[in-house]
């Protein structure tokens, strides 16, 4: 009876991970199948039909040309602000999670609570006031008025701490302590060669939210010369004729043309996770110390 | 090994420690606390606190900069455009919070039941489309939605949508939007929340099954508590995001032939306000309306949930 169980509810979650398997890649298989065919061809043939390499190089060539190469201008500017904000994030964010899970200071839970809430609270609600800010030093329009507040990521100082507190037992530091290591060396010869997974982790979700943030760069990069992916998308799907017929066709983006645009805004994120894959669910710390 | 959700041993201070050099250590520790915490604090300070005290101090004056008290807030309320946009916010955070507790963490639980390397590959083909969040997702959700390109046709067929227009009726953005959110957001968590089971101590999965506990039981009795404050954060996070639609009904707004409102979500709303009024003082408000929801529902789980309990 118990092994009849077994076996049903194992089938059963098969079918049910498999349903949604479709769920999440269809769109995405649909959206690399999509730039082989014509705009005419995605309407009248099956949408898994297979286009020509042809007119794969065509799409490509008109969306990378398209207005003196701004695709790639596009994709420089994104590199540009989240590699930015990640490397500021990190340098500043695991010391942080590690001062706040093991030592002790005065302010120690309220600086946690405010990271809590801080990192809790809408982001775009401090987007106009970063924007006022921003603009009282002249800022605005800067790669730095995308970067700075980019690095200043609370989730990753609380991903930090949680990872500190719960994973990496005081013993072992308190160890290296008796063993006469002081508070940095304790920081820099244990603690650090432990958050491996915590800084893959961290810079994963600093590069998703730097590489497809929107309102932020929205805001405050009026100047199409310095839009990110994300900004340069938006200004695609306003030119085109695609979802807005009113638009003349002149500029030569069609829905291949848009997936072009779509995988290359893709294409960084997925690498990254790649890499990051294996650190990222490793179980965070496989036994330094048995209790 | 530490599982994610057990309370620390306190450190063990050496009974032979004299009083002095007691204290001496928990000094020099406060200060290396200081120092790990310094860089942050700045930043903290600088695109934070100032910030948000800016907004609130922007949510209190007029735009001379005299202090009004709360009639920004009551003219913002008042506008016809702010209670739809907080409904429709609302009704999609309905939807797409109720799926990621369901869903998100059914299907967690499922794949830690089954082999580690097939689980592996369900969870990078569920993350996957996490690369698209944002302006790319809402692209391609633009595509599926579309019913003369869509490979869902057949689908979209059963609802009688015939074109684009039909499928993104303003009516249907609720859930069209917790689509997408689930879409580009579920795998993410999944993998999340897989990891904080796979910090469960084997043993104890172990007993429960000795004990005579089934898969469903050891899910819910052993499992689930033992993940309750990693499912606490991702609800936080998922709600904080949640309030902030902003490209999701930008975007689509785009493709709609202006159908759907520019106003559509509070953001917007604090957007159009700022930048087509250019009244900074009502956008602050909105944007102080939306930290007091965010703020409030925090609260009420991590006080409830005691998510700090690792102290």
């Amino acid at each position: 009876m118990r092994i009849f169980n077994r076996v049903w509810s194992r089938t059963l979650s098969y079918i049910v991970l498999l349903a949604f398997t479709a769920f999440f890649m269809v769109p995405v298989i649909w959206l690399l199948f999509s730039p082989f065919k014509t705009d005419h061809q995605l309407v009248t043939e099956n949408p898994f039909a297979l286009g020509t390499l042809e007119n794969l190089g065509h799409a490509v060539r008109v969306m990378f040309t398209f207005e003196d190469y701004s695709l790639l201008n596009w994709l420089k500017n994104s590199a540009i602000y989240s590699f930015g904000g990640i490397a500021i994030a990190l340098i500043f964010s695991i010391p942080a999670g590690y001062g706040l899970a093991h030592t002790q200071f005065i302010g120690r839970r309220t600086l946690l609570g405010v990271t809590l809430f801080v990192m809790i609270m809408p982001a775009t609600a401090l987007v106009l006031p970063l924007f006022l800010e921003a603009n009282s030093v002249h800022a605005v329009g800067t790669p730095l008025s995308v970067i700075l507040p980019f690095s200043f990521f609370p989730f990753g100082v609380y991903l930090a701490y949680i990872f500190y507190s719960s994973s990496v037992p005081k013993d072992l530091l308190a160890a290296a302590r008796i063993d006469g290591c002081n508070e940095w060396n304790v920081f820099r010869r244990i603690a650090l060669p432990l958050a491996r997974p915590i800084i893959a982790l961290v810079t994963f979700f600093a590069f998703v939210a730097n590489w497809n943030n929107f309102f932020l760069p929205f805001v405050m990069l009026p100047n199409s010369t310095n839009y990110p992916l994300p900004i340069g998308l938006q200004d695609l799907l306003s030119t085109t004729p695609a979802f807005n017929p009113g638009q003349g066709g002149q500029v030569g983006i069609y829905r291949p043309e848009l997936a072009v645009a779509t995988i290359v805004a893709m294409a960084p994120v997925m690498i990254v996770f790649l890499f990051a894959q294996r650190s990222l669910v490793s179980g965070l710390l496989a036994g330094s110390t048995k209790e | 090994m530490k599982s994610v959700v057990s309370h620390q041993a306190s450190t063990p201070q050496g009974t032979t420690d004299s009083l002095g050099s007691k204290l001496r250590r928990k000094r020099k520790n406060g200060v290396a606390g200081y120092a790990f915490v310094s860089g942050y604090f700045i930043l903290l300070a600088l695109f934070g606190i100032a910030p948000a005290v800016y907004a609130i101090c922007l949510a209190f004056t007029s735009t001379g900069g005299h202090v009004v008290g709360l009639s920004n807030f009551i003219k913002t309320g008042e506008d016809f455009r702010f209670l739809p946009a907080f409904e429709n916010i609302a009704e999609y955070l309905s939807i797409w919070l109720a799926s990621l507790v369901v869903i998100v963490i059914g299907l967690a639980l499922m794949l830690h039941s089954i082999s580690r390397k097939v689980s592996a590959a369900f969870r990078f083909i569920f993350y996957l489309p996490g690369a698209l969040a944002g302006a790319a997702s809402v692209l391609v959700w633009l595509f599926m939605l579309d019913p003369t390109v869509s490979p869902w046709r057949l689908f979209l067929g059963i609802f009688d949508f015939k074109n684009l227009g039909q499928t993104i009726l303003p009516g249907h953005l609720p859930i069209i939007f917790a689509i997408i959110a689930f879409w580009a957001g579920a795998g993410g968590w999944i993998v999340v929340t897989y990891g904080a089971l796979n910090n469960i101590p084997n043993e104890l999965i172990e007993a429960a099954e000795l004990d005579g506990a089934g898969p469903m039981q050891t899910a819910l009795r052993i499992k689930l508590p033992l993940i309750k404050k990693w499912i606490t954060f991702m609800l936080i996070l998922a709600f904080a995001a949640g309030t902030q639609l902003f490209v999701e009904p930008q975007l689509v707004g785009e493709a709609s032939l202006g159908l759907i409102s520019p106003t559509w979500s509070p953001n917007e709303l604090a957007y159009y306000f700022a930048f087509q009024n250019n009244n900074f003082n009502y956008a602050a408000a909105i944007s102080v309306d939306l930290l007091v929801i965010g703020l409030l529902c925090a609260a009420v789980l991590v006080f409830r949930t005691k998510l700090f309990e690792v102290e």
